[in-house]
């Protein structure tokens, strides 16, 4: 057993530990963080995007040397039919601003840059050590600290956070929350496919560290909720595509078959031509909303991250959200130590209250309703056909007049989802977006 | 007793790739690890230790980040790790390397006590030379044990150790004495567990970091570029073979009729087979 | 960097191939490079010669003799019942000697456990540069040996030269050049050598010698028929179509290294860049991708023919021969064709 006591345990060392842990070490608490891989975000290999507003409040000069790709300029948003692709795209010079608001990162290199920062201000980190239980006070029920796989493992804290990511099992074997429901899982593959520098920066109009990133939605899955998402870095481009894992189990697709046609696509493949893939991992994102979130504190324990099920799932946001919830409760656990107050429940409370009045809840609160909106058939198959047919009539220079066009477009919608089923489609979104 | 093992972080070759324009390589997002073959050798030491006592000094030259491995070496167990780092030491060959690992094992010993034992791994997966460990023995003038797949028996009072070295053909039992080198065999062992006490020293230890000169090395020369004799001229991709093979047809055959199919393919092109093939049988 | 070789360099001409004995036999590396070094010699215009060591005997003796049937002119034979086994120390004491006397320009030895042990100690002596495991040499226009070998785990390939030292120093793994022909009673001269050791000075000693049942060990690397398996076998149980064909075919089993890893096959048995490299006259791969660390174990075999689910698979990029299809299904039915033809049911029974 080791003897000495820590301020606190962070279990995890993905955004929101690092930032959990980068808190309260550089206010001065003694921190240790386990993480089970083999380093930092070495079970997080995928690319993805990274919101600096979030990692400033933790790391201001974080640009300096944080592993970053490129910085986003371009936003294409594309509905696809098994043919097509229609959509919006945004780009804008304003973004190739100072100080650049979004990025993309290759997480398992963030995380261990993330991770040297956590480390460098003051906590003691260690991986390839999984922890297996949190252990109680047998008389209070207090967390008191943690067992781990490695001999002599258990180690004791004043308060343990639990930052374990969406598959985390340690608070669901301590009975603090339920499992996440496959409703309100998703499920996502990625792929990483590397290209000559030169070659990706033509492929997508880039120059520098310009960089691009798409989002699509559509027939690509098959009926099923889920979007899929190109990602431009330096030398790769992260591709991949999720669904609710309840949608997968009940119509049998697989998600790797899915990642197939979509790389397949005639507007996807060109961009991934003569790439050489390398990675391909699979990761679940907790998108259940406001009315998945667990309870998020207790004696000695507080829950943040996707562990907590905060993922802002329209807005692809979930890093930032993790990192928000690690700082909020690193500043919390800092300020009820500072005050000399035990780390139970009722001090504890001071973080749900602080999350409320943060945007990480106010967000999840204005979509609490989307999640069952966008669980629409139609969302993914009827309407980008229909769009995809409206655009083709529309643009094809065929002798018909323009009128006629227009009629058999509107009556192409009325025809194929009737009054009815189109008003209901349009109210439930609006009311989940409100 | 005092081991030191040589230890080397590489890229994790399996997931190089190589510009398909430029032949360079691509390293972005390449992983290091530690020298797989290396950590044979450092079981063996943890185990010997273990067994009689003493301690292990890991030595690495290398870019800074492979403080990250010697660390991860301390959390097996190892109880300290020197860290040979210096602009100076970019571009070693197998004899440049040696010189300047041999240099600092000197250093090494005046430190902390000189080895009984030096480890080194069979090879590195990047430099895949096989020729470190030698160029060490041999300039630290230390009795040369390659391919050792066990340690028979080692008495430190006698200053004897025996082993069985892998050889061509069959396996050679060795005696000699203390102080020696050993290249470790693979699959000799595996490597074990740290304990969660053992992690956290590491996490909380030093690595000692050497520049050229904190090695004891006076004559740069002798290191990096300047001091390796073979000069890399040119890098290349292998080149593709004209003509890809030639698939058998196999529309509408069922299994049995693919196999006849493909036999006939194979006696076709090389007939000698199946004289042999029948002499063979009709020895039986 | 520029070739500025000093003035005594200039004097080393010649090239050496160290002769491996171990006993009796002479390992058939050296022949390989014996025909690799006459292509060097002539190239330059100079003699190729043996270096043989062992005790005094036949079977040093027969040893020179066979060299010079292989293409050697010249041998240098150094006899010592100190040299009846290998041991580093004497070996390279005695190899250091020799070519600081003769000086020779070239130096090729096998890349066996007994050929590095030993190339490693010698060229540290000499402070020359050493290329290991090379897969192609050749001599450039200005005289240098051009040493090609893999590099970055098998995917580039890169010539190295050691411009400014001397001898020039090479290893090359068994099986990576051919076989030159073998003519009798070609016969060259010997040049005797006297080593003065002295078997008290020797501190390492050879308590025994355990040779390897006659199991795998050589026998994959020089069978002529080679059956391998990879991943695509998908279970050890499926393996055994594997071993099957092999014993039908009278020839040896294999499989690409993530075999070994799972604990299917044992490691002498893997193929590739850090297995064996093979030359056999047929080599099957079934359910093997193809990576490069593979292919260049292979790339020397007279047949190469892929079994692969995968038309696009990269080992059809260099097999003669392939079928598309689910190998756990061909390699039973190939056996079978075979075993019938041939008639060699109770050998596989
Ligand atoms: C395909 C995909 C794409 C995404 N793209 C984006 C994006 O572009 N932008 C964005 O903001 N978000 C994105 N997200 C969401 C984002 O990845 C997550 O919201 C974020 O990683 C959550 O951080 P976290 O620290 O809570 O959990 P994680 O990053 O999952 O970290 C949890 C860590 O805890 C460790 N751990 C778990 N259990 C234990 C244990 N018992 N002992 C020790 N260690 C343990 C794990 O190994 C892991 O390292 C994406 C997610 C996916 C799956
Ligand atoms: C430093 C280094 C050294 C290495 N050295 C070696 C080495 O010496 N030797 C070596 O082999 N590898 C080596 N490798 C590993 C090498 O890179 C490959 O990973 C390995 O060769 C792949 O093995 P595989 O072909 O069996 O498996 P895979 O690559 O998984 O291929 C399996 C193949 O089977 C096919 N298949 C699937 N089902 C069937 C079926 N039913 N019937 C027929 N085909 C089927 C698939 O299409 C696929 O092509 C090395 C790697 C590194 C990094
Ligand atoms: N840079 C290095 N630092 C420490 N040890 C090394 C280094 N390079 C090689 N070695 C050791 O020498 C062995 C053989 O390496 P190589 O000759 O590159 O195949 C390795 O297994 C290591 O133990």
């Amino acid at each position: 057993m080791i003897e000495e006591t820590f301020d606190a345990i962070v279990v995890g060392a993905g955004p929101a530990g690092n930032a959990c842990a980068h808190t309260m070490a550089s206010r001065g608490l003694k921190v240790l963080q386990l993480e089970r891989g083999e380093y930092p975000g070495s079970k997080n290999v995928q690319g993805a995007i990274l919101y600096a507003d979030a990692l400033e409040k933790v790391i201001p000069d974080f640009r300096e040397d944080a592993p970053l790709e490129r910085h986003v300029i371009e936003q294409r948003l594309w509905m696809m039919n098994d043919r097509s692709v229609s959509g919006m795209q945004y780009r804008s010079d304003d973004f190739n601003e100072e100080l650049p608001n979004r990025y993309t990162i290759i997480r398992a290199q963030f995380d261990k840059w993330f991770s040297r920062r956590v480390q460098a201000a003051g906590a003691l980190v260690i991986c390839e050590t999984t922890v297996t239980e949190l252990v109680r006070n047998s008389q209070t029920g207090r967390v008191i600290g943690v067992r781990t796989d490695r001999a002599g493992g258990f180690i004791k804290a004043n308060v343990v956070v639990l930052a374990e990511g969406v598959n985390g099992l340690i608070g669901e074997r301590a009975g603090l929350r339920e499992r996440h429901k496959p409703n309100h899982l998703a499920l996502a593959v990625k792929e990483m496919h590397f290209l000559p520098r030169d070659t990706l920066e033509a492929r997508f109009n880039l120059q520098g560290d310009e960089g691009v990133v798409i989002e699509a939605a559509g027939t690509i899955t098959k009926g099923m909720t889920g979007t899929a998402f190109i990602y431009t870095n330096k030398e790769s481009l992260s591709v991949g595509i999720g669904c609710l894992i309840s949608d997968f189990e009940e119509t049998g697709e697989t998600p790797y078959g899915l990642l197939e046609s979509f790389r397949k696509h005639p507007a996807v493949a060109p961009l991934l031509a003569d790439s050489d893939v390398k990675e391909y991992a699979a990761h679940m994102i907790p998108e259940g909303g406001y009315n998945a979130i667990p309870q998020l504190y207790g004696d000695g324990w507080v829950v943040v991250g996707d562990a907590g099920q905060f993922v802002n799932a329209v807005h692809r946001e979930g890093s930032n959200l993790a990192m928000t919830t690690g700082r909020i409760a690193g500043e919390v656990i800092h300020q009820i130590k500072a005050r000399r107050d035990p780390l139970n429940a009722e001090n504890l409370a001071l973080y749900a209250q602080k999350l409320e009045k943060s945007f990480v809840m106010k967000d999840l609160k204005k979509y609490r309703n989307l999640p069952k909106a966008l669980h629409n058939k139609h969302l993914f198959t009827t309407y980008p056909n229909l769009i995809s047919q409206a655009l083709q009539t529309w643009f094809r220079v065929d002798g018909v007049e323009k009128t006629a066009k227009e009629n058999e477009i509107v009556k192409s919608f009325f025809r194929t989802r009737k009054l009815t089923g189109l008003a209901s489609d349009v109210w439930s979104l609006a009311r989940g977006w409100r | 007793m005092h081991i030191v093992v040589c230890m080397k972080q590489v890229p994790d070759s399996g997931q190089i790739r190589v510009h398909p324009v430029t032949n360079t390589i691509m390293r972005q997002g390449v992983p290091t690890i530690i020298n797989p073959y290396d950590l044979f050798a450092l079981e063996q030491a943890l185990q010997l230790r273990d067994q009689l006592g003493g301690s292990i000094t890991m030595l690495t030259m290398g870019p800074p980040m492979a403080e990250d491995s010697l660390r991860k070496a301390m959390a097996f167990g190892a109880d300290r790790a020197v860290l040979l780092t210096d602009r100076y030491f970019a571009g070693s060959d197998t004899l440049a390397t040696s010189f300047a690992l041999a240099t600092a094992i000197g250093k090494i010993g005046a430190r902390w006590g000189t080895p009984d034992l030096v480890f080194t791994g069979k090879q590195t997966i990047d430099g895949d030379t096989a020729q470190v460990g030698p160029g060490i023995a041999k300039r630290l003038d230390l009795h040369q044990l390659t391919y050792v797949a066990r340690i028979a028996d080692i008495d430190l009072a006698a200053r004897r150790i025996t082993v069985e070295r892998r050889a061509e053909g069959g396996v050679q039992v060795l005696a000699t004495r203390l102080p020696c080198l050993i290249t470790m065999l693979e699959g000799s062992n595996s490597i074990r567990r740290g304990s969660m006490a053992d992690s956290m020293r590491a996490a909380r230890a030093e690595v000692v970091k050497w520049t050229a000169a904190d090695a004891g090395i006076e004559d740069l020369t002798k290191c990096g570029l300047r001091g390796s004799p073979t000069v890399v001229k040119r890098v290349f991709a292998p080149s593709p073979r004209e003509e890809k093979a030639q698939l058998i047809d196999t529309t509408g055959l069922g299994t049995d009729q693919v196999a006849q199919a493909l036999m006939a393919g194979i006696l076709a092109r090389i007939p000698a087979i199946e004289g042999d093939l029948q002499r063979a049988a009709a020895s039986y | 960097m520029k070739k500025e070789l000093s003035e005594h360099f200039k004097a080393y001409k010649h090239v050496w191939v160290f002769v491996e004995l171990e006993g009796r036999e002479v390992h058939p590396v050296s022949w390989e490079l014996i025909g690799a070094g006459r292509k060097l010699a002539d190239t330059l215009g100079v003699d190729l010669a043996a270096v043989v060591m062992a005790a005094p005997g036949e079977a040093g003796r027969h040893a020179v003799a066979e060299s010079f049937a292989y293409g050697a002119d010249l041998a240098y034979l150094v006899e010592d019942p100190v040299l009846a086994h290998y041991r580093n120390d004497p070996y390279a004491k005695v190899f250091t000697q020799l070519v600081n006397t003769y000086k020779p320009e070239i130096l090729l030895l096998g890349a066996t456990t007994l050929g590095r042990d030993l190339a490693g100690s010698v060229a540290t002596t000499l402070l020359t540069g050493l290329t290991a495991d090379s897969t192609e040499l050749a001599v450039d226009a200005d005289g240098s040996l051009a040493a090609t070998r893999p590099t970055f785990g098998g995917s580039l390939l890169c010539t190295i030269y050691t411009l400014n030292f001397r001898p020039q120093m090479a290893t090359v793994r068994p099986r990576v050049m051919p076989m030159p022909e073998r003519r009798e009673g070609r016969v060259g001269r010997v040049i005797e050598v006297k080593a003065d050791l002295v078997e008290e000075d020797i501190v390492t000693k050879v308590l025994s010698f355990i040779p390897d049942r006659s199991s795998s060990k050589a026998n994959l690397t020089y069978a002529d028929i080679v059956v391998a398996g990879g991943l695509g076998l998908q279970s050890p149980e499926n393996f055994q179509h594997v071993k099957t064909l092999a014993k039908v075919l009278c020839g040896e089993y294999g499989g690409s290294r993530p075999l070994v890893q799972k604990g299917w096959i044992e490691a002498d048995r893997q193929i590739g860049q850090t297995g064996k490299t093979i030359r056999p006259k047929l080599y099957i791969a079934a359910g093997i991708s193809g990576a490069i660390q593979h292919r260049v174990g292979v790339e020397g075999a007279d047949l190469i023919v892929a079994i692969n689910t995968d038309r696009n698979a990269q080992i059809f990029d260099f097999a003669h021969l392939g079928v598309v299809g689910d190998a756990t299904r061909i390699l039973p039915a190939l056996s079978e064709a075979f075993r019938a033809r041939f008639a060699v049911n109770r050998l596989a029974s």
